[in-house]
């Protein structure tokens, strides 16, 4: 038992736990939402363009959070309006996220000072989380689940079906806005745990785990929130054993959940086509 | 009696192109009318800036005696989509499609309550469709799709419907079904305007009917204004009209109709025979 609890001992490591699983809760939520509207690549390059606020917001000798915040959330307007001005969106997150991370890689490469930090925001550090970052994600996170509570029926009907819930009343140029200051939030709060690099799969996997095993938008939320907190968990207490970055740790598994739920269901899906050669329905 | 929707002069268009100009129309209550026009003649952009998705170029909207802001969606209507624009993986239920509608009555609990449950299932219900109120909206069939669609726009009761092409990618026997419960809401006092390019098994059945392409060309009783002279005009190509009792039966021309049955016709047919001795 003490062998298990090993790790605990250590304050930083208590920290990351919890931490992590704030974020696999928050990205496995806010993942549904996303995957649903087909948004993944806006919340991989988006994790790409806060880099460059997160760099300058050093160098500037500003607040991480705020900078980053910030950058993040223009970036999204941006991406936005150019979707509005016949730019393919695909292309629009390309040209704002591509310039908005060499922008940082400029600025890094001008400061040669901070080249840790740099692989920090790239890979994450979990386990270098401070206690007010502890405080920031706890309080991002109440946030962020207290504006999903409150706009649930506006958020989902804005995310099935844009137009018609404009005729309906939905003020759906607030929802973008507001829906861009959520997702700039989510990426800055857990830039720390994952990286930019490796963010995308703590929103996308569990999203896609809950789809697998759910046809409900609210029961798929809740099953993707709960998975991502799960595998954060696990992940970064394996990363401990087996001496492994934690971010890449928390993916491996949330790939191998993934595996897993799409072999088993694939599985049900097949047991229950399989008609029994004595079934009084069968064809002859 | 005063119109429930009037359209003044209005002017369409996207980026620098012109969809239709100097439209007027009006709807009574009371009224179940047909745009029929055909693909891209502008019918769709026309219901679109009804509802406010589309910023006119020019003109007035008024509903119910008030001008509506550009950009504003009339209050008390409810919207039909084309099923093209629709994302059918999407993970939710047929009552949970319908009670989005329910948006404008929410209270201070952000949530559905039991009343908005309950009054989805009536209106689910209402459409013929209460026993797939549990099943996800892509796994139902077309027409039962068409129903959730219409009694999501029911469910905020709207004083008027609009339906963009309801019809358009179901079979006769849907296209009946749908006809018939619109006629039915049509009888309790619902305004109804949808679009179609379908003459026969639509637009003939309708009460009232407004040719339209590129903008209104006429309107009236299918039986006064489907002639071959207001349908080439609106259709573009000829058109045959056949009346028989009190039904209409509409075919492309003569000419065109050959035209197309040599077009189909496989190569060797169109050859001549070659002689064999």
């Amino acid at each position: 038992m003490d062998f298990l609890l090993e790790p605990f001992r250590y304050e930083f490591f208590s920290r990351a736990v919890v931490v992590g699983m704030m974020a696999g809760l928050l990205c496995g939520v806010m993942g549904v939402y996303i995957t649903t509207r087909r948004m993944s690549y806006i919340a991989h390059g988006l994790s790409h363009a806060i880099l460059g606020g997160a760099v300058l917001s050093y160098v500037l000798g500003l607040n991480f959070y705020i900078g980053s915040g910030i950058w993040g959330f223009g970036a999204a307007l941006l991406i936005q309006y150019l979707t509005s001005r016949k730019i393919y969106s695909d292309a629009a997150i390309g040209i704002v996220t591509t310039a908005s991370f060499a922008l940082g890689v400029a600025v890094i490469s001008t400061y040669r000072k901070f080249s840790q930090n740099f692989e920090a925001a790239l890979f994450g550090n979990v386990l270098g989380i401070g206690p007010t970052d502890l405080w920031i994600v706890t309080g991002v996170t109440v946030a962020l689940l207290g504006l999903i509570f409150v706009f649930y029926r506006p958020l989902l009907f804005w995310c099935f079906d844009r137009e018609v819930a404009q005729v309906h009343g939905v003020p759906v140029f607030a929802m973008d806005t507001l829906f861009a200051l959520m997702l700039a939030a989510l990426l800055v709060a857990t830039l720390q745990v994952l990286g930019v690099t490796l963010i995308i799969s703590a929103v996308v996997i569990p999203a896609s785990i809950s789809r697998l095993l759910s046809d409900r938008f609210g029961y798929m939320m809740v099953i993707s929130g709960t998975v991502g907190a799960a595998i954060a968990f696990v992940g970064i207490y394996l990363s401990y054993y087996f001496d492994i970055a934690s971010g890449a740790s928390v993916v491996l598994l949330s790939t191998l959940v993934f595996g897993i739920v799409l072999s088993w269901t694939r599985f049900q899906r097949r047991k229950k086509r399989y008609i029994s050669p004595f079934h009084p329905e069968r064809p002859l | 009696m005063k119109p429930i929707l009037e359209v003044k002069n209005l002017a369409c268009g996207y980026q620098t192109q012109p969809i239709f100009t100097q439209v007027d129309l009006a709807l009574y209550p009371g009224q179940l009318s047909g745009l029929v026009g055909p693909s891209g003649s502008g019918k769709s952009t026309l219901i679109r800036a009804i509802l406010g998705l589309v910023d006119p170029w020019a003109g007035e909207i008024w509903f119910r005696g008030k001008r509506l802001r550009p950009g504003a969606p009339p209050p008390k209507v409810g919207y039909v989509p084309q099923v093209e624009t629709v994302d059918w993986s999407f993970p939710v239920t047929a009552e949970e499609v319908v009670m989005m509608g329910r948006y404008q009555q929410q209270k201070l609990w952000p949530w559905p309550s039991r009343r908005d449950r309950a009054i989805a299932r009536e209106l689910l219900s209402r459409v013929g469709i209460e026993h797939v109120a549990h099943q996800p909206i892509g796994e139902l069939s077309g027409g039962q799709q068409q129903r959730v669609f219409l009694a999501r726009a029911l469910v905020g009761e709207p004083e008027l419907v609009l339906l963009d092409e309801p019809t358009s990618s179901s079979d006769l026997h849907v296209q009946h079904e749908l006809l018939h419960l619109l006629a039915d809401l049509n009888q309790q006092g619902l305004t109804i305007l949808l679009s179609t390019h379908d003459l026969n098994s639509v637009a003939t059945h309708l009460p009232w009917v407004m040719c339209f392409n590129h903008g209104l060309i006429c309107q009236g009783q299918p039986i006064d204004v489907f002639t071959s002279h207001t349908l080439e005009r609106t259709f573009g190509g000829e058109m045959v009209v056949f009346h028989q009792a009190d039904r209409i039966l509409i075919a492309s021309g003569l000419t065109s109709l050959r035209h197309q049955l040599k077009r189909n016709l496989p190569p060797e047919l169109h050859q001549p025979r070659s002689k064999s001795l």
